[in-house]
């Protein structure tokens, strides 16, 4: 069981992210998950946060998830103590950012990894929304998804150049974090 | 079988599927949180053809469910959704519709009532409407919820059951989820659920009285028709299931579902989305020697009292568990298994009641642990405990 807590806010596409993982990880690499968003209203530009829980049995448990191998962080103005909750011992932190360290202490059980998502997507996309390019870079520093099944999972609920745009995106994420191009 | 299609959806969008290939005529229905993308799926589904249905845009949900009893009328298959106080709104109609004898499908997104107001899953709303003459089922998961929409059209349909029928999903933690789900053929689903044909209906060639009024001498009567219909979904509900599974390859276990209570000294009886909190803790506890189990009750009416029995009757202690309290007595599970269990004939295990989850109130893995511990604690006098 993997589980995994997006940071985000409203608008930024965190839950989106969660459910893209979802469908690439069930329809495409035959496992389980369940994606879930921090339920109730929603606000443009309020503090939200995605989650995930993949499996390759079906999921019983749909209680809230306290326990995380890994924090995607969209947006660095989010940054607090807030985002190492439940994150487990050699859990993985992704921040989105242009800063080159993070305003915070990382404790010494946490992987950290730094990603300019919101630039590169800018360049792709034209548009500061850096959620699919934050998926390719998860897919490149662990085993959660391969980068073919995001690939598959974003033409399939993208339409037209949205998709080709995004494919392109999560392609360079991936590289620029060191993924090997299979 | 045609091959279904493997989808990754919410359960709400599972239950607009659901609909979808169930081909009703008529939907009317008032947007309430968190029911609210059924009917935006459905609004689009109308809106491009997808699906040929009338769509209804009422103001409220009296309203909503007024149309749908007017249609049903007609003979025209029906649906609607709502929630919380939306279904609280429509408690008049509730009654129109089942004494009526109306076989409207409608879904229900479990919420809390206010006040405090609050948006979040229990299930004090349609708990509290149990004697209104539906039938009532809880499911667990989406593909359970697309599956009742399809199932509950023949149920209800059923000439010996003529009786609305109300799905119930817990709101958010089921209808928000998005999880993977098989989606039927519509020749398969429509090979399974013919046009509804109902001869309770207003017609120029076969006139006769609808939605009448009836005095003293006769009242009663109808009441104890209704009465036995929805009892007799019982038999209905397992043949339905039956011709499903053989059709679709998926298998229910009828008005409730039993894990491990064959030898189970403690059991847990729970209903609705919780129920998968608990398999995972009766698997571990079991690895570990404790002989545990988990009755998930589906249909809350009819309900399964005989089931209740023959799963409870041998354990030690039994805890329900339940997002509802009738204010001043206990939970309404509660007080309906604790009946069922009066009729056994043997001396009946100790029970407890579990009130949790109310205003949407987390149920950990943990929590079902301690559960369990304290179904093995001796007696302390206690009987309703919130967790």
């Amino acid at each position: 069981m993997v589980e995994i807590r997006f940071h985000g806010r409203g608008g930024q596409g965190a839950f989106t992210a969660a459910r893209l993982l979802g469908v690439a990880v069930t329809l495409f690499e035959n496992r389980h998950a369940l994606a879930f968003p921090s339920f109730g209203p929603e606000r443009r530009g309020s503090p939200v946060l995605g989650f995930i829980r993949i499996d390759d049995r079906k999921i019983a448990d749909r209680s809230s998830i306290t326990r995380c191998n890994v924090v995607v962080v969209l947006d660095d103005t989010l940054l607090d103590a807030q985002v190492f909750s439940g994150l487990q011992a050699g859990g993985l932190l992704l921040v989105n950012t242009a800063c080159n360290e993070l305003p915070l202490s990382i404790p010494d059980h946490v992987r950290t990894v730094i990603v300019d998502a919101t630039a590169l997507a800018r360049q792709y996309l034209g548009r500061p929304l850096a959620n699919t390019a934050m998926l390719g870079a998860l897919s490149a520093l662990s085993e959660v998804v391969t980068l073919q099944s995001l690939l598959a999972a974003v033409r399939q609920e993208m339409k037209g150049s949205s998709a080709e745009k995004n494919a392109l995106l999560l392609e360079e994420t991936y590289k620029t974090l060191g993924g090997q191009w299979q | 079988m045609m091959p279904a299609q493997k989808v990754f959806l919410s359960g709400n969008e599972a239950v607009a599927a659901g609909v979808r290939l169930a081909r009703p005529h008529v939907i009317a229905a008032y947007p309430i949180t968190p029911q609210t993308t059924v009917i935006e799926r459905l609004a689009e589904m109308v809106e491009d053809e997808s699906l040929k249905a009338e769509y209804l845009h009422v103001e409220s949900e009296h309203s909503a469910l007024s149309a749908c009893i007017g249609a049903s009328a007609v003979g025209a298959r029906t649906f609607t959704a709502t929630s919380s106080q939306g279904l609280l709104y429509m408690a008049e109609c509730l009654h129109y519709a089942s004494g009526g004898r109306f076989p409207v499908v409608m879904m229900n997104a479990n919420r809390s009532l206010a006040l405090p107001w609050n948006i979040y899953g229990d299930q004090r709303d349609s708990l509290s409407l149990l004697d209104c003459g539906w039938i009532q089922v809880y499911a667990e998961d989406a593909q359970e919820s697309l599956d009742l929409i399809i199932q509950a059209y023949a149920i209800a349909e059923h000439p010996d059951v003529l009786t609305p029928m109300m799905i119930n999903l817990d709101g958010f933690v089921i209808t928000h989820t998005y999880e993977l789900v098989s989606l039927p053929s519509q020749e398969d689903v429509d090979a399974f659920l013919p046009p509804f044909l109902t001869t309770n209906k207003m017609d120029l060639d076969h006139p006769m009285s609808l939605a009448f009024t009836a005095g003293p001498a006769y009242n009663q009567a109808f009441k104890q028709l209704q009465h036995q219909a929805v009892v007799s979904a019982s038999k209905i509900i397992c043949e339905v299931e039956e011709r499903f599974g053989q059709r679709f390859g998926r298998n229910y276990p009828g008005l409730l579902e039993t894990l491990y209570c064959e030898d189970a000294e403690f059991i847990l009886v729970t209903l609705g989305s919780v129920a998968g909190t608990v398999r995972p803790v009766v698997e571990k506890l079991r690895s570990l020697g404790e002989r545990v189990g988990l009755v998930r009750i589906r249909y809350m009416r009819p309900f399964p009292d005989t089931e209740i029995r023959n799963a409870l009757a041998g354990a030690k202690a039994v805890g329900v568990l339940e997002k509802d309290i009738s204010f001043g007595y206990e939970g309404t599970v509660f007080t309906n298994v604790n009946s069922a269990l009066m009729r056994a004939k043997v001396q009946p295990p100790r029970l407890l009641n579990f009130v949790g989850g109310l205003g949407g109130k987390d149920i950990s893995a943990e929590d079902i642990e301690q559960l369990f511990l304290r179904l093995k604690r001796p007696d302390d006098g206690e009987t309703v405990v919130f967790i």
